[in-house]
């Protein structure tokens, strides 16, 4: 049977969520009576290896093949360790590398792949629990035919801890080069700029609930008269209204100020995760459910077109007309 | 030259709704263009206008419903489309990656692109694996979340060079050798709005229906390896002080807030 989680990595780096996809990885070895195996490719695999030995695990296998990752490498590799290991379950993040390269696996070996799990249950057949229509609602999903190719939510299962006492050992895949059809020439950061967000004390940080990019005067104005940071949610930067240095979440910034004040943001998962370590975190919304007020300390459900213009007076500031 | 873009009409859902059984009631259901199709339309076009003589292609899997969104993507520059439909699809509830690959395979086959682009997921089951599944069963490269591509590139030397957006602000550059599959990510261009000319004139291009037979395919090809069980609302982990009141008393209290967290001063 067997579990196996491939790792990811970046830059000499193991991602927080490889050590979350072992927690994961145990469970549903518990749930399946079966051992844990852990893989990583690429790299210093030596150092991976070592730190992926955390309690729970039950092997570790290093695939040594160039540095960074190439979804080709990488779906050769988990090919031959999945079918090497009869894996029936095999789990990666729904990470960026994991989006380039688990559906490949899946439909290379046959296994039905299931994405961006939030819970995961076993009993004879594999329960997933997801999200659909942006976070609107979870579902079950029952699959009932295995393998499994499974990838996880990042932050929603803890990191695994301690040293365990799995077996490390190399595996050999023979890469076959012709098949490699992708080259990465390189990285390149972005979002730099005149503003470093990720240094405000205070942020005031608007999502698609500005509806316009004219209104974005308004949002600026309060900015000025609280001598607040401007940043805002992804949309916004997609529309081209707000330079991509002012985006917070998952591709964008990291930020941890004192108080982040979201004004029309309903607190997708990529954006939380760029937020969710603010001391303070206040929500503004018309939409009572939205998720934003999960990790809020201070809600307002109302409309930003009111509540904005009056706190900029509060403030003694002149709020514009849009 | 020929592109093919991957589109699918989704449903959006009203703030306030109602779930029956493992399905949202249809009353609170919006359906468009999905958000990161609109991006990958937006793409093919502009290699379009860019080159000589490229044709678009949309496919798109879906109800005979759908037609109104797949004109829009017409009406925005692509040339013609393809829509996927059959009664043994439309009794599956969620159809997996695989049938959704598999279908979309056919369709490819017969059309013989140089480049397929497809949205990195689409807003209603946000899979975000159709385009490199869709590769794989073409034996097709690929590269997933795609933000920039070199369009001059794809039309002088056959090659997609990409960047792809990873987490934190970090772009890996990558070349990809044709033909490829590029899932598209939001905010690799500005999508247009179709001009009036545009809708008058996708009210004469085609779109073509497919059924299985069509394409080849027999009745197996759709059966789900997936089966919703529940669907429920999330439960509320909220634990914020909500403040109360009309707009300008809310003003004040938080006003006071954000004085008493010293980040504002009086």
């Amino acid at each position: 049977m067997t579990v196996l989680a491939v790792a990811d990595h970046r830059r000499g780096d193991l991602r927080d969520v490889s050590f979350e996809l072992l927690t994961a990885g145990r469970e549903l070895a518990d749930a399946a009576g079966t051992d844990l195996h852990a893989a990583v490719v690429s790299g210093d695999t030596e150092s991976f290896a070592e730190d992926l030995n955390r309690g729970g695990v039950d092997h570790v296998h290093a695939v040594e093949h160039g540095e960074e990752f190439n979804h080709d490498v990488y779906a050769q590799a988990v090919e031959a360790l999945a079918t090497d290991l009869n894996a029936e379950f095999v789990l990666v993040p729904n990470s960026v590398n994991g989006l380039d390269y688990a559906p490949a696996v899946a439909t290379r070996t046959g296994r039905t792949y299931v994405s961006d799990a939030i819970d995961l249950a076993y009993d004879d057949a594999l329960e997933v629990t997801r999200e659909m229509y942006g976070s609107k609602v979870e579902t079950t999903v029952e699959v009932a035919d295995g393998p499994f190719v499974v990838s996880i939510r990042g932050a929603e299962w803890p990191a695994a801890e301690g040293v365990g006492d799995a077996e490390t050992s190399t595996f050999d895949v023979d890469i076959d080069e012709d098949a490699v059809g992708s080259t990465v020439k390189g990285f390149e950061e972005v979002g730099g700029g005149d503003v470093d967000i990720a240094d405000a004390n205070f942020l005031v940080s608007i999502g698609r609930g500005i509806e316009e990019e004219e209104n974005l005067e308004l949002v600026e104005a309060l900015a000025e008269t609280t001598g607040a940071t401007l940043s805002s949610s992804r949309p916004i930067v997609d529309n081209g209204w707000l330079p991509k240095n002012r985006q917070v979440g998952q591709s964008g910034k990291q930020v941890t100020p004192d108080v982040y004040l979201a004004i029309g943001i309903s607190g997708a998962v990529q954006h939380v995760a760029g937020m969710k370590g603010a001391d303070t975190i206040i929500a503004i919304n018309t939409d009572p459910n939205a998720p934003i007020y999960d990790i809020a300390d201070y809600g307002i459900v109302g409309d930003l077109f009111d509540v904005v213009p009056a706190l900029i007076e509060e403030f003694g500031g002149e709020p514009p007309s849009v | 030259m020929k592109v093919l873009v991957t589109v699918k009409e989704v449903a959006a859902v009203e703030d306030d709704f109602e779930i029956s059984g493992t399905e949202i009631e249809s009353t609170y259901l919006d359906y468009d263009l999905n958000e990161w199709d609109d991006y990958a339309v937006e793409e093919g076009v502009q290699l379009a206008e860019a080159g000589d003589d490229v044709e678009v292609v949309a496919v798109t899997i879906g109800p005979e419903r759908s037609e109104e969104t797949i004109r829009m993507a017409l009406a925005k520059g692509a040339d013609r489309a393809v829509r996927v439909w059959d009664d043994a699809i439309e009794d599956v509830e969620l159809l997996d990656v695989e049938t959704k690959a598999q279908l979309l395979a056919a369709v490819v086959e017969d059309e013989d692109p140089d480049i397929v682009l497809s949205g990195v997921q689409a807003n209603d089951d946000s899979f975000g694996a159709t385009g490199v599944a869709l590769a794989e069963e073409l034996d097709f490269q690929w590269a997933a979340v795609v933000n920039a591509l070199d369009t001059e590139k794809v039309l002088d030397e056959g090659v997609a060079s990409v960047h792809r957006e990873l987490e934190g602000g970090v772009e890996e550059l990558t070349d990809v050798e044709l033909p490829a599959v590029l899932t598209i990510q939001t905010g690799i261009n500005e999508p247009r709005y179709a001009s009036l000319r545009g809708i008058r004139q996708a009210q004469s291009k085609e779109i073509a229906p497919k059924s299985l037979d069509d394409l080849g395919l027999d009745a197996g090809v759709v059966e789900s390896s997936l089966d919703v069980t529940a669907m429920y609302e999330p439960e509320t982990e909220s634990d914020a002080e909500y403040i109360e009141g009309d707009a300008g008393e809310q003003a004040v209290a938080l006003a006071d807030v954000l004085r008493d967290k010293g980040v504002v001063g009086e």
